[in-house]
C-alpha cells in the first residue's frame, strides 16, 4: 500500500545551512501522525515544503503516489492538502463564516459571468458552500460565532477557526502546525478530541507539536527530526525508548547517563 | 429630461463629465488596491485609451459604440505585458514598472509624429454623452459590488490581507491579481476614451505622473471598503478645487498631502463601512 | 564615431549610476521604494543654481554644499513621512504611497514657487567648449561627472565596507529585526542612509544639470525613470549591479539616439526594464533567490 504522503530525500538549504536534510517520511492514510523534534529541527520548514510555500533544494513530495513537487501551494490544496499556521493566520477583517467560506475556494466552480449575473447555478453553489461552512464551524463548536468579526475572537477560538477553515473542503491530509500552542489544559483536551474526530471523519492528520503529553495521547505514528534529519519513525511508545531520540532531546551526556542507569537497573 | 436638468447639465457639462470619468478612474484604482497591489499605471492606461480612441475616430471615423470597447485593447495589452511578470513578485515591482510606463508613454507621444507630438491630437468630436459616462459608471459599480459580495470578492480580500494564507486556501495569486489589473486597465481605457471625446483635445502631458497620483488620492481618500467609497473620494476631490477657485496652483499640493495624511492617519479612508462577502 | 558614442554613453551612464546608487541604497537598507528620491535630484540642482548665480560661489564649493543640502532634506522627509510607518511595521506599499503623495506635493509646491520654466546655470562656470582627449571630444562637465562619480562611489564603498558604521548599515540591510536587538540604533542608521542617499541624488542633480545645462522642478521626476530601470536591471538593493546597469543604460541611450531615434531612448530603456522583469526579475547580477510576494 502506498502511503498517503511521502517525501523522498527532501532537502532544503539556506546559505549553507541544511534546514531539512534528505528526509524520507511516509504518512499512512487514516492516522494521526506527529512530527516532533527540538526547536530548530526543521519541522516548520518541512511543513512549508509539503504545502508548497517553499521550493525544495532537492527531493520530491508525493501525494497518493503522485509527484506534486512542481505544483504551487494552491494546486496542492485543490488536490486535498490543507494546513494551519504556527502563528495564526486568519483573515481578521472578515467574519468567522466568511473565513471558512474562503477555505472553500477549491469547491467553487461557477465563473465570473455567472457570478455577476447571479444565475441559479451561482445561487445554488453559494447556498451549498454556506451550508458546508456552517458544518465545519459546527464541528469545531464555533457555530454561535459565525457572524462575529474574526479578529475579535479570543486566541483559542481563533485556532479553532483556522482548523475549521482548513477542514471545510474535507481535505485528505490536514497539516496542523503547533495546534495546542498557547492553549490551557482544558482547551488542549478538547483539541485532542477534535483531532480524533477529524481522523475518524477520514482526514489524515500530520501535526507538529511540542506538548509531549498531547502527542503521546493522540498520535498513532511519530516522526522525529533533529538538525533537519529524520532520526526516528514509528509508534509513539517506541519513540520514547529510542536512544537517538533521547539524545536529540536531552543532549549527548544526559542520554548516556540515563542509558547507563537503565543498564544498571535492568541488567 | 426636465428643462432644469438639461440647463444644469449644459452649464456644468465639463464638471459633470469630469466627475463621472474620475469616478471610473477611482474604480480602476480600487480594483487593484482590492487585491493588495499598487498600480501607478492608471493614467497611462487612460492615455492609451484616449489616444487609441481619438485615432480610431479621427483617422477611421468608426462609430463611437465600436470605438469605446476597442480603445480598451491597448491598455489591456500593456497591463498583460507588465502585470504578468511583476504580479508573481513583491508589490513594489508592479508599482515601479507602472510608474515607469507613464513616463515612457509621455516621451513616445511627444516624439512620434502621427501621435501629434507636443501638440497632441485635436478636433476630436464631442461624442461622450452624459448618459454613457454615468451608465458605465453605474454598471461598473454594480458589477464590482456583485463580484465583491461573491466568492471572488472573498478571494480578493484574502489575497490583500495575507497572500500566503490565501494561497494555502487554494487561491491562485497570480490569476487573481492579474484579473484585477486587467479589469482596471479596461476601466481606465474606457475613462480615457470618454475623456478624449468630451474635451476635443488630448495632449501628451495629461496622462503622466500627476494624474496618476491624483487617481490614487481618490481611492485613498474614499477608502476601498466598497466600490462606492473611492467614487465618493473622486467626487470630493473633483468638486473641492471648483469650490476653492484661486488656489488652482495648489490643487496638486493638496492631492499629495491628502495621500500622505490618508496613509498615515486614515488608512481605511473616509467611508470604511465594510460590505458582506457572501451572497446567500 | 562609434568610439565617440561609447565614450559619451559611459559618461552619461556615470551620472545615471551615481543617481541610482542612492536609490538602491535606500531600498537595500530601509526596504522602502522612496519616491521622494527624485526630488533631491531637483533640489540639488536648484541649490547649486542659487549658490552660483545669486551668491557667486564656484562650482567646486557649490557642488558639495548642494549635495549636503539635498541630504539634509532627505533626512527631514524620511523622518516626516517614513519614521512612523517603520515603527508601526507598515506594509511596504504604504511607505511607497506616502512617499508618492509627498513627492507630488513637493514638486507641485516647488513649481508653484519657482515657476515651471527651464533655468540655466551662469555661463563660464566651467569651461564650456569641448576639447580633444586621445582623439575623442569631451566636455569639462562630462569629466566632472566621471570624476565625481568615481570619488563618491569610492567614498560609499569605503563607508560600507571600511567603517564600523558601514558594518551596522549592512547588518540592518541583512536583518532589520536582529540589528535592533544587537543594539544598533536603527533610527540613526535610517537618518544616515537618508543623508548619504540624498547627497548622491543632489550631486547627480548638479552634475547632470551642468551637463545638459537645463534645470527645472520636475527634472528629478524624468530622472526617476532612469533610476527605476537601473535598479531593476541591476537588482533592487544591489550596489554593484546599479553601477554596471547605470553605465550600460547610458551607452544604450546614446546608441539608440545615435542610430535609431532620439525620441525612442526612454522607450528602449523601458523595454529593457520589462524584458528583465520577464526573464530575470532579481536583476541581471542578482542571486536567483528573488524576493517573492
Amino acid at each position: 500500500m502506498t502511503a498517503l504522503l511521502q517525501t523522498r530525500t527532501l532537502t532544503r538549504r539556506y546559505a549553507g545551512l541544511l534546514a531539512v536534510d534528505s528526509v524520507d517520511m511516509a504518512v499512512q492514510a487514516g492516522r494521526v501522525h506527529a512530527l516532533i523534534g527540538p526547536n530548530g529541527a526543521g519541522k516548520t520548514t518541512l511543513f512549508n515544503l509539503i504545502s508548497g510555500l517553499e521550493p525544495p533544494s532537492e527531493g520530491a513530495v508525493l501525494l497518493r503516489g503522485r509527484d506534486i513537487t512542481p505544483l504551487r501551494a494552491d494546486r496542492r490544496t485543490a488536490l486535498g492538502l490543507a494546513r494551519t499556521f504556527q502563528n495564526i493566520r486568519i483573515f481578521g477583517a472578515m467574519t468567522v463564516l466568511e473565513n471558512v467560506l474562503t477555505g472553500l475556494q477549491p469547491r467553487r466552480t461557477v465563473g465570473l459571468i455567472q457570478t455577476i449575473l447571479r444565475t441559479p447555478a451561482f445561487r445554488r453553489e453559494e447556498r451549498a458552500l454556506v451550508a458546508r461552512a456552517r458544518e465545519a464551524l459546527e464541528m469545531v463548536g464555533l457555530s454561535a460565532r459565525a457572524e462575529a468579526q474574526a479578529a475579535t475572537l479570543p486566541y483559542g477560538e481563533q485556532r479553532l477557526l483556522e482548523i475549521a477553515r482548513a477542514m471545510a473542503p474535507e481535505p485528505a491530509l490536514l497539516l496542523l502546525d503547533e495546534p495546542a500552542a498557547g492553549m490551557n489544559p482544558a482547551e488542549t483536551a478538547a483539541l485532542a478530541g477534535l483531532v480524533r474526530r477529524i481522523r475518524d471523519l477520514g482526514t489524515t492528520v500530520l501535526l507538529v507539536e511540542h506538548d509531549m503529553g498531547f502527542v503521546m495521547d493522540i498520535a498513532d505514528d511519530v516522526t522525529v527530526l533533529n538538525f533537519g534529519r529524520l532520526i526516528f519513525q514509528g509508534p509513539p511508545a517506541a519513540a520514547r525508548q529510542a536512544p537517538e531520540v533521547m539524545t536529540a532531546y536531552l543532549g549527548q551526556k544526559m542520554a548516556a547517563r540515563l542509558a547507563a542507569r537503565a543498564r544498571k537497573v535492568v541488567p | 429630461m426636465p428643462v432644469w436638468l438639461d440647463n444644469f447639465l449644459w452649464t456644468y457639462q465639463n464638471l459633470v463629465h469630469a466627475l463621472g470619468i474620475n469616478g471610473l478612474l477611482a474604480l480602476s484604482m480600487y480594483v487593484v488596491l482590492a487585491v493588495g497591489q499598487l498600480s501607478l499605471g492608471q493614467a497611462a492606461f487612460m492615455g492609451l485609451g484616449a489616444y487609441s480612441s481619438a485615432l480610431l475616430t479621427l483617422k477611421l471615423d468608426l462609430p463611437f459604440a465600436l470605438v469605446l470597447p476597442v480603445s480598451c485593447v491597448a491598455p489591456v495589452l500593456f497591463a498583460l505585458a507588465i502585470g504578468t511578470p511583476t504580479l508573481r513578485l513583491s508589490g513594489v515591482y508592479l508599482a515601479i514598472a507602472t510608474i515607469g510606463l507613464g513616463e515612457v508613454l509621455r516621451a513616445v507621444y511627444l516624439n512620434v509624429d502621427w501621435l501629434g507630438g507636443a501638440l497632441g491630437l485635436s478636433g476630436i468630436p464631442l461624442r461622450a454623452e452624459f448618459w454613457m459616462i454615468y451608465g458605465l459608471l453605474g454598471a461598473a459599480i454594480l458589477v464590482l459590488w456583485l463580484v465583491g459580495r461573491s466568492g471572488i470578492g472573498r478571494a480578493m480580500e484574502a489575497v490583500r490581507e495575507d497572500a500566503t494564507a490565501a494561497q494555502v486556501m487554494g487561491i491562485n495569486l497570480a490569476r487573481t491579481r492579474l484579473g484585477a489589473l486587467l479589469a482596471s486597465a479596461v476601466l481606465a481605457g474606457l475613462a480615457g476614451a470618454l475623456g478624449a471625446h468630451s474635451s476635443s483635445f488630448i495632449g501628451p502631458n495629461e496622462y503622466g505622473f500627476e494624474p496618476a497620483v491624483t487617481i490614487l488620492s481618490f481611492a485613498l481618500l474614499g477608502g476601498i471598503a466598497t466600490p462606492l467609497a473611492p467614487v465618493l473620494g473622486a467626487f470630493i476631490l473633483t468638486l473641492l478645487p471648483e469650490l476653492l477657485r484661486g488656489f488652482s496652483d495648489l490643487r496638486l499640493v493638496f492631492n499629495g498631502v491628502i495621500i500622505v495624511l490618508a496613509v498615515l492617519f486614515l488608512p481605511e479612508g473616509l467611508f470604511p463601512l465594510r460590505m458582506r462577502r457572501r451572497a446567500a | 564615431m562609434l568610439a565617440q558614442q561609447l565614450v559619451n554613453g559611459v559618461l552619461l551612464g556615470a551620472g545615471y549610476a551615481l543617481f541610482a546608487l542612492g536609490f538602491t541604497l535606500m531600498f537595500g537598507v530601509l526596504r522602502v521604494i522612496n519616491l521622494t528620491y527624485g526630488f533631491y535630484f531637483s533640489a540639488g540642482a536648484f541649490v547649486a543654481l542659487f549658490l552660483t548665480r545669486d551668491f557667486g560661489f564656484s562650482i567646486w564649493t557649490a557642488l558639495p554644499l548642494a549635495a549636503m543640502a539635498a541630504g539634509a532634506m532627505a533626512v527631514v522627509l524620511d523622518w516626516l513621512l517614513l519614521a512612523r510607518l517603520r515603527r508601526r511595521g507598515a506594509p511596504e506599499l504604504a511607505s511607497l504611497m506616502v512617499t508618492l503623495g509627498g513627492v507630488l506635493a513637493l514638486y507641485a509646491a516647488s513649481t508653484a514657487i519657482l515657476g515651471p520654466d527651464i533655468r540655466r546655470l551662469p555661463p563660464g562656470l566651467i569651461a564650456g567648449a569641448p576639447f580633444e582627449l586621445f582623439g575623442l571630444r569631451v566636455t569639462m562637465a562630462q569629466l566632472l561627472i566621471l570624476l565625481a562619480s568615481l570619488v563618491l562611489v569610492g567614498a560609499l564603498v569605503w563607508l560600507l565596507h571600511g567603517t564600523r558604521l558601514g558594518l551596522a548599515i549592512r547588518a540592518m540591510a541583512e536583518k532589520p529585526d536582529a540589528a535592533g536587538l544587537m543594539g544598533i540604533d536603527t533610527g540613526r542608521i535610517a537618518a544616515l542612509v537618508s543623508f548619504v542617499s540624498g547627497c548622491l541624488a543632489g550631486a547627480g542633480g548638479v552634475l547632470i544639470g551642468l551637463n545638459f545645462n537645463a534645470i527645472h522642478p520636475y527634472m528629478g521626476e524624468t530622472m526617476m525613470l532612469r533610476g527605476f530601470v537601473v535598479v531593476i536591471v541591476g537588482g533592487l538593493g544591489d550596489i554593484r549591479g546599479a553601477l554596471i546597469a547605470g553605465l550600460a543604460l547610458g551607452v544604450v541611450e546614446v546608441l539608440t539616439a545615435g542610430y535609431v531615434d532620439s525620441g525612442l531612448k526612454e522607450a528602449v530603456a523601458f523595454a529593457i526594464l520589462v524584458a528583465v522583469l520577464w526573464t530575470r526579475p532579481s536583476g541581471l547580477f542578482g542571486r536567483p533567490e528573488m524576493r517573492r510576494a
